[in-house]
């Protein structure tokens, strides 16, 4: 016993004596954690929310960022979004994809169909490089699992019982709305913009979006909040787009594993009720 | 450890045994489903799945091959000899009977769209040959018309028809 | 293996096969006759639940393998292509990639089981030394699994790990080229890392076929870590003692293995590795999969490139002279009232290791890396030949059967009911 507890002196010692180097760390503050409509065991896309996002997107962010493994096909997908093939099909034949060649050997232009994927603003990183003063807007398929945050002890090891996985897109939802004016002391560099969350506060992305820029259709507040809940939402889809899927086979998968064991437990003392062991 | 026990026990007991074994199996074959499910066509091929093909630069008497679903698509512009040959055919001649309007549209007898698999062991026939001028099979001697029909050969059936429609007058829909 | 079957094939067809290769007989005599010590504990269980994580990821790597393309410009892509497309595809690579994290966590539990218990103490030394290897084998095959996304963290641990290999002298930058195939970790990386993460399981089902094989030779060790003296008294057939008990553990097992793959599939991730691998720039904080965290932090503990290297080395190889190093004739740490604070002690030291693996190298942190390499080595180097020496064991129980009376008595949870004596049995 006495030797445990030296040993647990020893181990606070260790910790006492690194915490500074933690505290050093945290100069850009934590992302304030959402409410998300998927979070937890039953979490499940919120479909109003994601074509609310999805509008913000195609509006807003599309206009310089890309996402290749968006396909237009994915829109009417079960558990996305919840537009119609039509509809899908639609959105797609708004944009003029290149194809080709053709029997003359030349590259064309059509209406996009659903096996496209969606277009890119830029025709290669250089191309996005040089229209976005020297920054690469990086592409947002999966930007949303691409970002977290730093937990800490012992919160990283709550949120594996919690089922926390929403840093991602907690923090994409706090960069939008964390464009403030930078405080007195902040020299921000031309070019760059001054952002509360993102690390180092200089960001090359200026703030992106204003309250009632993108018009609402179901009465959704269109303010500056809502808008990048609902575009974070719609990303954390781009990113993770079988999500209902998943939480829903989990949860007939661990019913079913528990009841499982509660036979295989109940067999087992059967099977060693006369064995002393 | 039977001789030991009552029947009761040992009913209650084979019932436990027979249910986790039941539930057991199930679990094997819930687990099992998804690394056979796995190897089906996935969601990006079954987007593939439909060709626009524009039939204006074909001409008369000219046979073109497109791909659809990875497989080639017979597209034939047939003459009006051709047409006559195919539909005076008596259907008594015939190994799989088949008008030749079942195998048009109504209206577009001039183009005949059929899958370029041979139905006898999938090769690829060739264009205006063997004895009916529609297609021939080098592989093993099968001979179409022209309307795509078996005629002789080992092949049991007729050119197989992909699902198209006319989009316009002069665009099909393939798939 | 050999020697326990009571197998004898009833049908003349059956007869005619077993004389000719008897199989059959060889899974009796291994599987359903195989005397397994009555007192062993669910620790007892992670042998079968690695079995199984091992054809887990088998089954698992080879259906990817159907999908994946290890060409570096599409890698990442098809990765997503896996997730997004396939069918099933999100669950069978969540099953692979947590599958990964499992099957280390298992290792561990096995690992320190046997550390606990001295299962690696005579005879069993060549048992334990297959164990090390295979651990080996799938710390290089986890490795190399971690690249084949190619995203930013795969990329960069595969130039940090490689680069291990410039340490040494001479020839280290020659070395380091042809493990790259190139100036840099590139395509060909890529390409081979793919093609011996496909081999590699493959020889750890072989190492693991020895392992049972040499395991069913020498007998278990058991919480006791006494010899079975009597078969009929101190052990109970394989099957269905031990097949049911292992059935359940390996389902109690998957539990917690769907809670990752349903729920938190990402958790054991980093974020880092869904970014593409971008050879110009470096993650901020470059941290390896949380099973090598503790050798991670014995590396960078020592301010001398070589000296790093070679202290991590030396840590997983101590393990393999273990046997020769634990002086002490009794097994378990349960008869041994030092030993086990001293096991404990070195359980949180590994663990803070592997804390401290994922903290940046600075400050507080190197000082506490250094303080714990120091005493992982201290433990196998110096106490366990002395504790050996020093230590006054407790008195051992004459065979299992008593220690299981024993325990029976003092626990008043006899499990003995009815007529049945405690040593009946079908």
């Amino acid at each position: 016993m006495t030797i445990r507890s030296i040993l647990f002196g020893a181990a606070a010692a260790v910790l006492l004596a690194s915490s500074p180097a933690l505290a050093a760390g945290g100069e850009t503050p934590r992302p304030e954690r959402m409410s998300w409509s998927f979070a937890g065991p039953f979490g499940m896309y919120d479909q109003g929310q994601l074509q609310r996002g999805f509008k913000v997107f195609k509006e807003v962010c599309a206009a310089c960022h890309s996402a290749n493994f968006l396909y237009f096909r994915n829109l009417a997908q079960p558990g996305g979004p919840g537009f119609t093939e039509a509809q899908a099909k639609q959105v797609a034949s708004e944009y003029q994809i290149t194809d080709g060649p053709n029997d003359a050997g030349d590259m064309f232009q059509r209406p996009g169909r659903l096996s496209d994927h969606w277009p890119a603003p830029f025709p290669n990183d250089n191309a996005a490089r040089a229209s976005n003063g020297g920054a690469l807007p990086p592409d947002l398929s999966v930007i949303a699992k691409a970002r977290s945050y730093h937990v800490g002890f012992p919160g990283f090891i709550t949120d594996a019982f919690i089922q926390y996985q929403e840093h991602g897109v907690d923090y994409i939802h706090a960069l939008l709305t964390g464009y403030v004016d930078p405080p007195a002391d902040a020299h921000v560099q031309p070019g760059l913009h001054y952002n509360t969350y993102f690390p180092g506060h200089q960001i090359a992305m200026p703030k992106p979006i204003s309250d009632g820029q993108v018009e609402y259709t179901d009465g959704a507040p269109q303010t500056v909040e809502q808008y990048s809940e609902d575009v974070s939402a719609f990303l954390m889809w781009l990113a993770e787009p079988h999500l209902d899927a998943r939480k829903r086979i989990g949860f007939q998968v661990m019913i079913f594993l528990l009841v499982f064991a509660g036979l295989l437990y109940f067999t087992k003392k059967k099977v060693w009720k006369n064995v002393a062991h | 450890m039977a001789h030991t026990e009552t029947q009761d026990t040992t009913t209650r007991r084979d019932f436990l045994y027979i249910a986790t074994g039941a539930v057991g199996a199930v679990g094997v074959a819930g687990m099992v489903w998804p690394f056979v499910s796995q190897m089906q066509p996935d969601a990006s091929v079954l987007a593939l799945s439909t060709t626009e093909v524009d039939l204006s630069p074909i001409a008369e008497g000219q046979i073109v091959t497109v791909q659809w679903r990875g497989k080639p698509i017979f597209i034939s512009h047939r003459t009006p000899a051709e047409i006559k040959a195919a539909q005076d055919t008596p259907l008594s001649d015939l190994k799989d009977p088949q008008p030749d309007s079942a195998r048009v549209k109504p209206g577009k007898d001039q183009w005949l769209v059929v899958i370029g698999i041979c139905t006898h062991l999938g090769c690829v026939p060739l264009g205006h040959q063997g004895a009916y001028n529609g297609w021939f099979c080098p592989c093993h001697g099968s001979a179409y018309d022209t309307s795509g029909r078996i005629r002789v050969g080992p092949a049991p059936l007729n050119l197989e028809l992909p699902p198209y429609a006319f989009t316009t007058d002069t665009k099909i829909m393939i798939g | 293996m050999e020697g326990h079957s009571t197998y004898q094939p009833k049908g003349k067809l059956a007869q005619w096969f077993e004389s000719r290769l008897p199989i059959v007989g060889l899974i009796h005599s291994s599987a359903v006759a195989y005397p397994v010590p009555k007192n062993l504990n669910y620790m007892w269980t992670f042998g079968a639940i690695l079995t199984f994580m091992l054809v887990v990821q088998i089954v698992s790597g080879v259906v990817l393998a159907m999908h994946y393309v290890a060409y570096a410009p599409v890698a990442f892509a098809r990765v997503e292509h896996i997730m997004r497309d396939v069918s099933y595809g999100w669950l069978i690579r969540y099953i692979h990639a947590n599958g990964a994290s499992m099957f280390f966590i298992a290792v561990y539990i096995h690992i320190f089981r046997g550390m606990y218990y001295g299962s690696y103490k005579a005879p069993r030394e060549v048992l334990w030394i297959l164990g090390v290897i295979i651990y080996l084998l799938m710390m290089a095959t986890g490795f190399m699994g971690y690249v084949l996304p190619w995203g930013q963290m795969s990329f960069w641990g595969a130039t940090v790990i490689t680069n291990l290999f410039s340490a040494i002298p001479v020839v280290g930058p020659v070395v380091v080229e042809w493990l790259w195939g190139g100036y840099s970790v590139g395509d060909p990386t890529l390409n081979r890392f793919f093609s011996l993460h496909y081999l590699l399981p493959f020889m750890i089902a072989g190492v693991v076929g020895l392992h049972i094989w040499a395991l069913h030779h020498v007998g278990q060790n058991n919480p006791d870590g006494i010899d079975v003296k009597n078969v009929a008294k101190d052990t109970v057939p394989f099957t269905p003692y031990a097949t049911i008990k292992d059935i359940f553990g390996m389902v109690v097992f998957i539990i917690f293995f769907s809670w990752f793959i349903f729920y938190i599939p990402n958790y054991l991730g980093h974020s880092d590795n869904y970014i593409p691998a971008n050879p110009l720039s470096t993650p901020a904080h470059i941290v390896p999969e949380w099973y090598y965290l503790p050798f991670y932090a014995i590396l960078r503990s020592i301010p001398d490139k070589l000296g790093g290297v070679v202290a991590m080395f030396a840590a997983i190889a101590i393990l393999a002279f273990l046997p020769w190093l634990d002086t002490s004739k009794v097994r378990s740490a349960k008869y041994r009232p030092l030993f086990k604070q001293f096991f404990w002690i070195f359980a949180i030291v590994a663990v803070g290791l592997g804390y401290l693996g994922a903290m940046p190298a600075e400050g507080g942190y190197v000082i506490a890396s250094r303080i714990l390499t120091a005493y992982y080595f201290i433990h196998f180097l110096i106490i366990l030949p002395v504790l050996g020496i020093v230590e006054r064991p407790k008195p051992l129980p004459a065979s299992i059967a008593e220690a299981v009376l024993a325990k029976g008595a003092k626990g008043g949870a006899a499990v003995v009911t009815g007529a049945s004596a405690p040593e009946t049995r079908g």
